[in-house]
Parts: C-alpha cells; structure tokens; sequence
C-alpha cells in the first residue's frame, strides 16, 4: 500500500465511528428539532422559547457557568502554579486533588445535598456549636440564592480538577528560562505570572475553557439533586420535555439551543486566546 | 559605575561543591571572561552574580552594595542567556521594551531606546516579528538589544554565542566587542571557548573544578600559565610538557639537552614550551616525528622525545616527514617551568615558590 494513504486508512474507523454514532444521530435530531409534522419550520423552537420556565432556565445555565468557570479557573491556575513548584510529593497531591473526577455528577450531588439538607452535616455542625436553635431548611424556595450557591459549590469541587490537570501539563511545557529572563528584567513573581505564565498557556487555557464551558451548559445532575424543579436549568428542561412531556421534538429543539450557545462560545474562547502565528513556545 | 566584588564565594549541592571560596574583584567597564570547561562551576558562579541561585556562604557585591540578598530585579544587571530567552508570545520590540516596562520607563523613552538599540544590532527591520520567525543569530541579537536596552551597569552574559555555526559567531564575536566597549558597561561573560575568551576578555578568569586558577590579561594567561592546569588548557595545540631532571651543575636536563632552569628543592620539574616557540636547529631536543599536518601558514608537526607527545608549529617550507628525526631548539626566554608535585609555576627567582 502507498504511504499517503496509510493515514486515511489509520483514521478510517474512529471517522466512521463518530460518522454512525454522532453525525448520523446530530442529524436525527436536528431533523426533528426543524420538523413540525408537516414542513422544515421553527415552530419547535417558537413552542420552546415561549415557555414560561425558559427564559429562567436559559438565564439560569448561564448565570451558572458565568459564576462558575471563573472561579475555577483561578483555583485551577492558582493549584496548578502550586504544584508545579512543589519539589516533593507533586504527584500525590495531584492524584488526592483530581478524586472528584472519578464520581459521577449525580453523586456529587448527592454529597452535597447531604451536606445541605435539613438534616445535613452544615445544619448539624451549626446546631451543635449553638449558631442556630434548631435545624432550618437550607435548600428551599425561599432561598433561591443558597441553592444556587450549593450547586455552585457542587459544581466547582467536582471539575475544577479536569481543568487542573490540563493547565498542569500546559505550565509544565513552559521552559524554565523564560521566567529567570523575566526576573532578571525586573519581573516580580505576579508580573511573572501575568505576563509570562498566562500568555504562553493561552493554548492549555483554551482546551480547559472549551472544556468546562460546554460541560457547564449541560449541567444536569448535581442541579438536579441539589435544586430539582426549582432551579431549572436548560438540560434539566430538555430532559423534561423529553420524558415528562413526551414532546420529542421540543427537547430536541431545546438541546439544539444549548449545541448553539455551546459552539458560540467556543468559538468565542478560541479567538480571545488565539496565539499568533510564530508567537508559539 | 560598576565594581563587582565577589568574596569568598562557595556553592554546594547536596554534597557536591561546585564552587570553592571564589575571590574576584571585574572593575568597572572592564570585560572579564569566565572560562573553562564544562562543569567547572562558571556557569554557577554567573548565575550567583545574576540573583538565580544562592550562594551558600560569601558574598557579592556591585558598585559597593551588597547584593547577594536582593531579588535579581534589584542588582542592576541584565543578562544573555545561552539559549537566548526571547520570549516567544512577545514581538521583538516588545521583547527589547520587557525590561523597561517592568521598570515602569515612560512609553516614549521605551519606543526611543528600542528603536536606538535595535539599530545598533542591526534588527530595526525585525521589531514587529514574533521569535519564531526569527532565525538563531537574529533570536541572539534580540536577546543583546534586550539587555542593551535596559542601560545596566552590568551585563552578564552565558555562553551567548555557543548556539550559533562557526561563520556567525565570529562575526558576532566582533560586534559584541564593539557595541559593548561603546556601552560603557562592566560585562561578565562566560564561555567555555578559549579563542572567544582571548579575543574578547579585557581579563580571563580561567576555572578548574570550582575555583579562579589564574584571573589575567589573555597575553599573561598565555603567556605565563600559572599552573600547568592552565598551560594545558589554553592554546590550540596547548603547551608541551617534557620531564626535566636536574644535574649536578643546578642547571636542567630537558630531551637530553641542558638548560638553565629554576634553583628549588626539586629533583624534578615539568619542562614547558608552546608548539610555536621552538624552531628547527643542528642540535637541540632530539625528537621522532608521528604526524605531519600542513596547515599552510605552518606545519603542526607530532613528535615524540623520550617517550612523551610534543607538538611544534614549523614553517611550512620545511622538509619533514613521518619518521624523520628532528632536533628542535625552544626559545628560552619562553620556557616555563612547573613543580610537578603541586601543578604550580615554579618561578627562576631564588626561593621563591
């Protein structure tokens, strides 16, 4: 075989793997999404914006990921400059910090409702140490701010660690000389930071970003566990749709609405952070 | 102004001691040369005057202020490192404005120094190129005009021409002469290259294993080695040791000839001549040669006398060939003499070690 075909043929399989099981089923459902049984139209996604809980969810999803990804890219940034100067031990501390990783969203939640709930840890800690009387209902309708706090939380212990990791490896590729220039220069370890170490990570800050972006407009189990129906947020309306209300054709439009905002803001993410050309490590 | 002082400077690592009570006083404007081979601690010694490493006792001082505590923004100095450092997500004027920014120089004065220092090593027509569009030598000019720019009293700089091919560093070799004598600034400068240290050193400062050999002008250094460390170090070919044994008389049998040498204790001395200062003659060290090699100006001519290997530059008109033998007449003037026992220089002045 000639060996300019050898990498088409290499990459065949996993092309028609996501051609069977993403192109072909993407298709399906945006067939359905543009479909009103009678004609191609956008009466589904009309139906689904009109909804009284949408424009609550959408702002919802949003405020959420805004609030969000902020915080856990400082953390994430601020825990992997930490250990990348640690001399000792750098590998136990990365592999007891990325544990969340390895539970499942809905467990998370479920961790942190025990935590919250009326009979939870928090109230038993504030109790016991004579804060409060007696056990009050942290997560209820009255305190819409708490529960956004506690999915936030939720959220935030549970993957910032998929963004550590990435900016560890991306940190850990920055040669070692550019930042004994920069200190030479006249360069103290926060304008080291800021202009050395942010910029020639732009291309791991974006991967991290994409990444957390996208999964934070399809959060779903920890808002459900934490929330359920009163925090609507725009996947929790999908699966609404989907499997309370049976109306296929609105759940498919409403996961095309979050497809939308998520390839927007990616594409919104690789432009801030785009590195000019010859300007790479 | 800038005096450096460096006093009694050590460096361990772990258990290793890279640099052994390290005493050097580089007056201002002057350009000294640190050199020697890989490992023998110049590089630390640089980086200790630069801020990067700590010293483990001793002390450094620039333009009589201590230095050895502050961070390497507060010393006063810029530096070329080996691999040149230009940072790659900033252009070249932006790389050459780094320093100036950081120290807060108004925007006027940063575009005027950039521009002045970018003509001066020939890279106006860079400024808006990112490094990776930049090829080695120019990576190299950037990272001059850089420290340059900054107008420090000492510019310290670390095997700065080691990446580039031999055509380029020649030509850079001269311009950094140059641009720096223009700059009036005190320059430390590394390098592991014996012909870029002679050419460039107001001073050399020849290292071995973690301590200053010998700190001279490169003629003196050459000229006279003060142990035999240095005298096998410096020159290409480097000097010729032979056994010397000392007569009756005081005076030294060297290849069977006698010679008048040093009055010492010692019964035997190392013998010492550079392969330039011996000539052809009737009688002299009877030597067998191994290995002709023309070099047109002259032939590089590999001898033996008595069982060692000695090196002669010959005129390159003279009739020799594998398995001649010749007698060979040194200079006398430039015989050197060392004490086998310790490596040191023994002196032709009496008592005087």
């Amino acid at each position: 075989m000639q060996a300019r075909y050898l990498p088409y043929v290499l990459i065949a399989p996993v092309s028609v793997f996501l051609g069977l099981f993403f192109l072909y089923p993407f298709y399906l459902v945006a067939q359905t999404a543009f479909y009103d049984g009678a004609g191609w139209s956008l009466k589904n996604f009309q139906e689904v914006t009109s909804y009284w809980k949408f424009p609550s969810s959408f702002k919802n999803t949003l405020w959420l990921a805004a609030v969000v990804v902020p915080i856990q890219l400082a953390l994430a940034l601020l825990m992997a400059t930490m250990v990348n100067a640690m001399k000792k031990g750098r590998d136990l501390v990365l592999y007891i910090w990325t544990i969340p990783l390895g539970i499942s969203d809905l467990a998370a939640g479920i961790i942190w409702l025990a935590i919250f709930e009326q009979s939870g840890f928090l109230n038993s800690i504030m109790h016991g140490l004579g804060f409060i009387d007696r056990p009050t209902a942290l997560i209820s309708y009255q305190n819409p701010t708490l529960i956004f706090v506690a999915i936030a939380l939720a959220e935030i212990w549970r993957a910032t660690a998929i963004m550590l990791v990435i900016l560890v490896a991306g940190i850990g590729l920055i040669p070692k000389e550019y930042y004994e220039a920069a200190q030479v220069f006249g360069a103290g370890r926060w304008k080291q930071f800021v202009r050395i170490t942010l910029p020639l990570l732009r291309p791991s800050l974006s991967t991290a970003l994409v990444l957390r972006v996208i999964l934070a407009f399809e959060v779903f189990a920890v808002v459900q566990a934490l929330g359920g129906t009163l925090f609507p947020v725009l996947m929790s309306e999908t699966y609404a749709y989907q499997f309370e209300l049976l109306n296929g054709s609105a759940a498919a439009a409403v996961a095309l609405i979050i497809l939308g905002i998520s390839i927007a803001s990616t594409i919104a993410i690789l432009r801030v952070l785009r590195v000019p050309k010859g300007a790479t490590i | 102004m800038a005096e450096i002082k460096i006093k009694n400077v050590a460096k361990n690592f772990a258990s290793y001691q890279a640099l052994n009570d390290i005493n050097l006083t580089v007056s201002d404007q002057e350009f000294m040369v640190l050199l020697g081979a890989s490992g023998c601690g110049k590089t630390t010694l640089l980086r200790i005057i630069a801020g990067l490493e700590t010293a483990t006792q001793g002390e450094v001082w620039i333009n009589d202020r201590r230095v050895d505590h502050l961070p390497p923004k507060d010393r006063g100095i810029a530096m070329v490192f080996q691999n040149y450092a230009v940072f790659p997500h900033l252009t070249v004027f932006e790389n050459i404005a780094f320093g100036l920014r950081m120290h807060n120089h108004p925007s006027a004065e940063i575009t005027k120094r950039v521009h002045r220092t970018a003509e001066l090593m020939h890279i106006e027509r860079l400024l808006k190129r990112y490094s990776g569009e930049l090829s080695g030598g120019q990576r190299q000019r950037v990272a001059v005009a850089r420290a340059l720019a900054m107008e420090p009293d000492v510019i310290l700089m670390d095997e700065p021409l080691s990446n580039l091919d031999a055509l380029l560093r020649l030509e850079m070799r001269a311009e950094l002469k140059g641009v720096l004598a223009e700059s009036k600034t005190t320059a430390i400068y590394v390098t592991h290259d014996q012909v870029e240290a002679m050419s460039l050193a107001d001073r050399i400062s020849v290292m071995n294993q973690g301590r200053i050999v010998q700190a001279s002008d490169p003629v003196d250094i050459y000229r006279n080695p003060a142990e035999k460390f240095v005298a096998g170090f410096i020159g290409n070919p480097p000097m010729n040791f032979l056994v010397a044994d000392k007569r009756p008389d005081g005076r030294w049998t060297v290849g069977g000839q006698p010679y008048d040498g040093p009055s010492c204790a010692e019964n035997t001395l190392d013998f010492a001549i550079r392969p330039e200062d011996v000539v052809l003659a009737e009688t002299g060290i009877k030597a067998k040669v191994n290995v002709v090699e023309p070099l047109g100006a002259h032939l590089l001519v590999t001898c033996d006398v008595n069982g060692a290997q000695f090196r002669a530059t010959l005129d390159s008109d003279a009739n020799i060939g594998r398995g001649d033998t010749i007698a060979l007449q040194p200079q006398l003037d430039r015989i050197r003499w060392f004490n086998p026992s310790n490596g040191m220089r023994q002196s032709l002045e009496k008592n005087d070690v």
